[in-house]
């Protein structure tokens, strides 16, 4: 289980995330969408702690920090808690596809090397790279170094997994595949965050959609509640706007 | 006479070959330690380690701000007058260190350069997936840097080599001096200097084909 409490986020006087109240429960989907620059991925990234939130407290599993005094060791459990998927891949280039996903079971859970390799080429076979075991992400397309990027994920073991704009980077070739592989992982019930411009997947995947602008959450509910029965202007406006080139 | 002597000249390869081990091993420890000390300094200045920041800052300052001879000339007559352990420092150790904090200076800066120019989204992964600073470091970021400091820390190591040759002033009878020694007492200065010119010419090239294959072999994994 997730909890956010009253989490803020400011950047000098600009107030970027402002005291966001979220539960959400384990094996939830939660897609989270609105307009750009209003904090959807600044959510994320404290829940990672690739940003120091200003003030609150985050609960994830059985961790509760309060972000203001969160320590070195708080810091790292929590970050080893949840898993991100970047926009732009951001693989390990100096390492293989193989050694992307076994990286993190080596060096920070200090698996043997043999278990931590016989697991990766489980997760590689799973996201159906098994023969790009030796490519480096040089040598492979957007969509088959985000789906890496998400077996990386995959292989934490976290809480839950963020991602962050997976499919934004891609040519719309590869958008697909990424989103299937995601579909997969949401029909496991792998607890998920995802911030997305992609209202289908939203519609399909999601058992929550919320809405975020200004920093603030405006409006959360099913897809079905978000999409065809806003109640909120600004909902309104915004799904007005992307729907014009996104069919839902 | 006025052509070369090239008789003397090929006699003398096997006797000046006799101190090219020990201008090999001046350079070879000094880059080790140069390096192990580079990449030390690039760090704290990286991760900008208090105290320790601003004493790395004012020693590649100094190392970099004055002659290498004039640091070697400092270690070797100056250390015994301040350390009083120290009665003699022998002229190789005195070589060794001057080379390696001389060429530690310039080097550290190269390598916090490409440690700098490392990725961000690198170290955010890295992050991301609970690694501590140390393992971002030591797993992701330096062997990336790697690859890109190498051309101008093989340029450093070359000159490093070269710069053995100021040893002689230090009484060292390495290359250099080995080869000072046999000109005067043959007085054929040119051909004794031609011959010592073309053996460190000689290694240089190798180095730069070692370099060649480094390159290749670093650069694998980034080939579409």
């Amino acid at each position: 289980m997730i909890k956010l409490d009253s989490l803020s986020k400011h950047f000098g006087k600009t107030v970027v995330l402002d005291s966001i109240d979220l539960t959400i429960e384990k094996g939830e989907i939660v897609v989270i969408i609105g307009p750009s620059g209003t904090g959807k991925s600044t959510l994320l990234r404290c829940l990672n702690f690739l940003e120091q939130p200003t003030a609150g407290t985050m609960t994830v599993g059985d961790l509760t920090v309060d972000v203001k005094k969160a320590s070195r060791a708080e810091i790292l459990s929590m970050r080893r808690r949840t898993a991100f998927v970047f926009q732009n891949y951001a693989l390990f280039a100096n390492k293989t596809a193989l050694q992307n996903i076994a990286e993190r079971l080596l060096v920070v859970d200090k698996w043997p090397k043999e278990k931590a390799y016989r697991r990766a080429r489980e997760i590689l076979d799973q996201i159906g790279l098994g023969e790009k075991a030796d490519a480096y992400p040089a040598s492979m397309s957007g969509g088959q170094q985000q789906r890496v990027g998400i077996g990386r994920a995959m292989a934490a073991g976290a809480e839950v997994i963020l991602f962050d704009e997976p499919t934004s980077s891609l040519d719309p070739e590869w958008v697909e595949e990424v989103l299937g592989l995601m579909k997969q992982l949401a029909s496991e019930r792998q607890t998920m965050m995802v911030v997305t411009h992609e209202m289908s997947f939203a519609r399909d995947v999601a058992d929550r959609v919320i809405f975020i602008d200004g920093g603030r959450i405006v409006e959360q509910g099913p897809p079905s509640e978000i999409f065809y029965n806003p109640q909120d202007p600004r909902t309104k406006d915004f799904l007005k706007k992307i729907l014009a080139t996104n069919s839902v | 006479m006025d052509v070369l002597n090239v008789e003397y000249m090929l006699g003398l390869v096997p006797v000046l070959l006799r101190y090219l081990p020990l201008t090999l091993q001046l350079a070879g420890i000094g880059m080790v330690l140069a390096l192990i000390l580079a990449c030390l300094f690039a760090v704290i200045r990286v991760l900008r380690i208090p105290v320790l920041n601003q004493l790395t800052i004012v020693f590649i300052s100094f190392f970099r701000g004055t002659p290498l001879l004039v640091q070697l000339f400092l270690f070797y007559y100056g250390l015994p007058q301040l350390v009083s352990a120290l009665t003699v420092i022998d002229g190789i150790t005195a070589t060794t260190m001057g080379l390696t904090m001389h060429f530690s200076a310039y080097m550290a800066e190269s390598i916090r350069a490409a440690i700098v120019g490392v990725d961000r989204s690198q170290t955010e992964a890295a992050l991301s997936i609970g690694m501590t600073n140390g393992q971002m470091m030591r797993r992701i970021v330096l062997p990336q840097a790697t690859r890109v400091a190498l051309p101008t820390l093989m340029n450093y190591f070359i000159d490093m080599i070269k710069a053995t040759s100021l040893a002689f002033t230090l009484g060292v009878t390495e290359l250099m001096g080995a080869t000072q020694k046999e000109a005067s007492g043959s007085f054929l200065y040119f051909e004794a200097f031609i011959v010592a010119a073309i053996m460190y010419w000689i290694v240089v090239e190798l180095l730069s084909k070692l370099q060649n294959h480094l390159e290749i072999r670093l650069n694998k994994a980034y080939n579409r």
